[in-house]
């Protein structure tokens, strides 16, 4: 028996194709979407992975410092360092800010480190690490920095000496990695004429400017005009041990919130990026709704246009099945046309997206499913409407 | 291939639509005998019941009472005898239609291989019996043709063959010839002629095209939902090949 789909579409081919290649556009936007999300997953999966924790202490009753904000005392790892089964341990900050970039500025996730310990950048994919204490920087290359460039964070200039990649925050933001000491102070300090004038109130407090105390306003004024506060304190442990039997010693002791690497992965995906999956989710649910209403209109349209062939296919003898076969079967074919069209679509642009968009060869399988499942529910309407077809409709009066 | 050595019988006919009140009947007393190979008229004015009549010859539509022969067999006695109506159509009923309506996405083989292939033949055996069929009708030059390359008359040519395709004991030609002129309308009469005579297939054309009823030798009037018989001019009609 011959295909009376496959006849019929490569009757009418062009139109086929160009009809699926406008599904095809709409499913590459739905992968797209998914491999946005996925970019997401992705993107908390690699600022863990750049940090090199295997624990994160933050202040105490807090979610930092990714998701919240969180303060220590910049003398707290000290302590941590001491505690059994921690083999090393180091401060670091993050905040985001637009750093500038020539006349223009980039959004970036500024992190301060220690050279050496966890939360340095990973491998270098140019220029060097950093060797001098102040003012040099590694940009992610998404930033769009190259070696060698200066940038500006609050008061001081940044030379570029290195270059990383996958190196970002849990929004997709780029990192930029300064020293600690650099970090803490454009974190947390004040600009000259805000210090100027704090100085000044500082001093007209009769509280803190007392004449029988001398020493205690210069006390008080360079408590305000330092910092020693950081986010959080990276933890590698030994080998061979077992990560909540490390964190639990520091939670109890230290009176501070400890988070493993399932729960901080837990709070970057469950929590931080829920909102936008759901958001995402809402997204993919109205474009698999629009995908199948189009197909659904688009095949009973086509059937519509074929009437009067399929009144004589019945009268003749067609069975209903075949009928039925033929109509689903074009369903599918243009399902698996749009299909193609839109993986391509989405593997061509992705890369052009300014976050990151993974996207999955499991994604796409089962977006193949449930491209041909839509197709084939969408062509329930068209296939009912062929099967009412009186065969008497092909004959006149 | 056999020959059929029986055409169609039909008795006492009848076909109501509705009931009580609004019921209306149209087809009252339905007679009519066409014998293999034999080509009959069936006339009557708009309303008179030759699409109803037709319907029913076709299994399209349960007539009401009666009984109607196919071949040798009853297929319908105050009720039908088989119990697959389709496969009846396909088999043992050719059809051929004012317009081709030639399935526009097959070429002219595969539209008259499709009966044979719905009837479960081997794609090869089907196509062999088509480009068989389209020698006979002087069209296998555009075997692999479109129908919507093909001319009118070329149109209505592949869908005799296609009617032919099973050699079904019966054709029913729902007025065949209206859109064409009368060299054309004449030309269809004389290859419906000969296929009648050389597959021993009875054909009954509904017509009130005035071109063509003179070539028919027996005629059945249908007016008020009853047939009545009478022998017809039956012109002479050359049976060399001809050209539509």
């Amino acid at each position: 028996m011959i295909s009376l789909a496959g006849r019929d579409i490569l009757h009418a081919w062009s139109r086929f194709v160009l009809t699926g290649m406008g599904l095809g556009l709409l499913i590459g936007v739905t992968l797209s979407m998914a491999g946005i999300y996925r970019g997401m997953v992705d993107d908390a999966g690699a600022l863990l992975d750049n940090s090199g924790a295997d624990l994160w202490v933050v202040q105490k009753d807090t979610q930092g410092p990714y998701a919240e904000s969180s303060s220590l005392r910049d003398d707290v790892v000290h302590s941590v360092r001491g505690m059994p089964g921690v083999a090393r341990a180091a401060n670091v900050t993050y905040f985001t800010m637009q750093v500038a970039r020539g006349a223009l500025d980039v959004r970036a996730m500024v992190v301060g480190f220690e050279p050496g310990l966890p939360g340095a950048p990973g491998a270098l994919v140019a220029g060097r690490r950093i060797t001098r204490s102040h003012y040099e920087a590694v940009a992610d290359v998404k930033t769009g920095f190259a070696v060698g460039d200066t940038l500006r964070i609050r008061r001081h200039d940044y030379t570029v000496v290195g270059l990383t990649r996958r190196t970002v925050s849990s929004g997709g933001d780029p990192m930029v990695f300064i020293p600690l000491k650099d970090a803490q102070e454009a974190q947390f300090l004040k600009d000259n004429d805000a210090i100027v004038n704090e100085r000044a109130r500082s001093a007209a407090n009769p509280a803190f400017n007392r004449p029988g105390i001398p020493g205690l306003l210069d006390a008080i004024t360079d408590s305000q005009s330092s910092n020693h506060n950081v986010n959080a304190v990276l933890v590698q442990i030994a080998p061979g041990l077992d990560a909540e039997a490390v964190a639990e010693p520091i939670r109890r002791w230290k009176h501070l919130t400890v988070f493993t690497r399932a729960q901080m992965e837990e709070i970057l995906v469950a929590k931080l990026i829920a909102t936008s999956a759901r958001q995402i989710g809402m997204f993919l649910v109205i474009l698999a709704v629009v995908s199948a209403a189009i197909v659904a209109f688009i095949i009973y349209t086509m059937t519509l246009g074929k009437i009067r062939e399929i009144a004589v296919l019945k009268l003749i003898g067609t069975r209903n099945r075949t009928i039925a076969g033929m109509i689903l079967q074009q369903a599918l074919g243009l399902g698996l046309i749009g299909f193609m069209v839109g993986k391509t679509a989405a593997t061509l642009w992705a890369p052009i997206f300014p976050k990151y968009v993974l996207l999955l060869p499991g994604d796409a399988l089962r977006g193949f499913v449930v491209v041909m499942a839509i197709c084939a529910l969408a062509s329930l309407m068209a296939i009912r409407a062929a099967l009412k077809v009186d065969p008497a409709a092909a004959i006149g009066g | 291939m056999t020959h059929p050595t029986h055409g169609i019988r039909i008795e006492g006919l009848r076909k109501r639509y509705g009931e009580g009140d609004t019921a209306v009947d149209a087809l009252k007393d339905v007679n009519m005998q066409v014998a293999p190979g034999e080509v009959v008229g069936l006339i009557g004015p708009s309303g008179s019941g030759k699409s109803t009549l037709l319907k029913c010859l076709g299994a399209v539509i349960e007539p009401t009472a009666g009984r109607m022969i196919l071949g040798e067999q009853t297929i319908y006695d105050n009720g039908w005898t088989l119990p697959d109506l389709r496969a009846l159509r396909r088999d043992r009923i050719g059809f051929v239609f004012q317009a081709p309506y030639l399935i526009p996405f097959l070429n002219v083989t595969d539209n008259v291989a499709l009966l044979p292939m719905l009837a479960g033949q081997k794609n090869a055996v089907a196509r062999a019996r088509a480009r068989e069929l389209l020698a006979a009708l002087d069209v296998a030059h555009r075997a692999e043709a479109q129908p919507s390359e093909l001319s009118g008359g070329e149109q209505q040519r592949v869908a005799i063959a296609r009617a032919l395709a099973n050699q079904p004991p019966v054709i029913l030609a729902d007025e065949p010839t209206a859109p064409l002129d009368s060299e054309r309308a004449l030309a269809v009469m004389r290859i419906l002629n000969q296929m009648a005579a050389q597959y021993r297939t009875a054909i009954i054309v509904v017509t009130h095209d005035e071109k063509i009823i003179p070539t028919f030798r027996r005629i059945y009037h249908i007016r008020d939902g009853k047939t009545h018989e009478e022998a017809g001019e039956g012109r002479a009609i050359d049976l060399a090949p001809a050209h539509a």
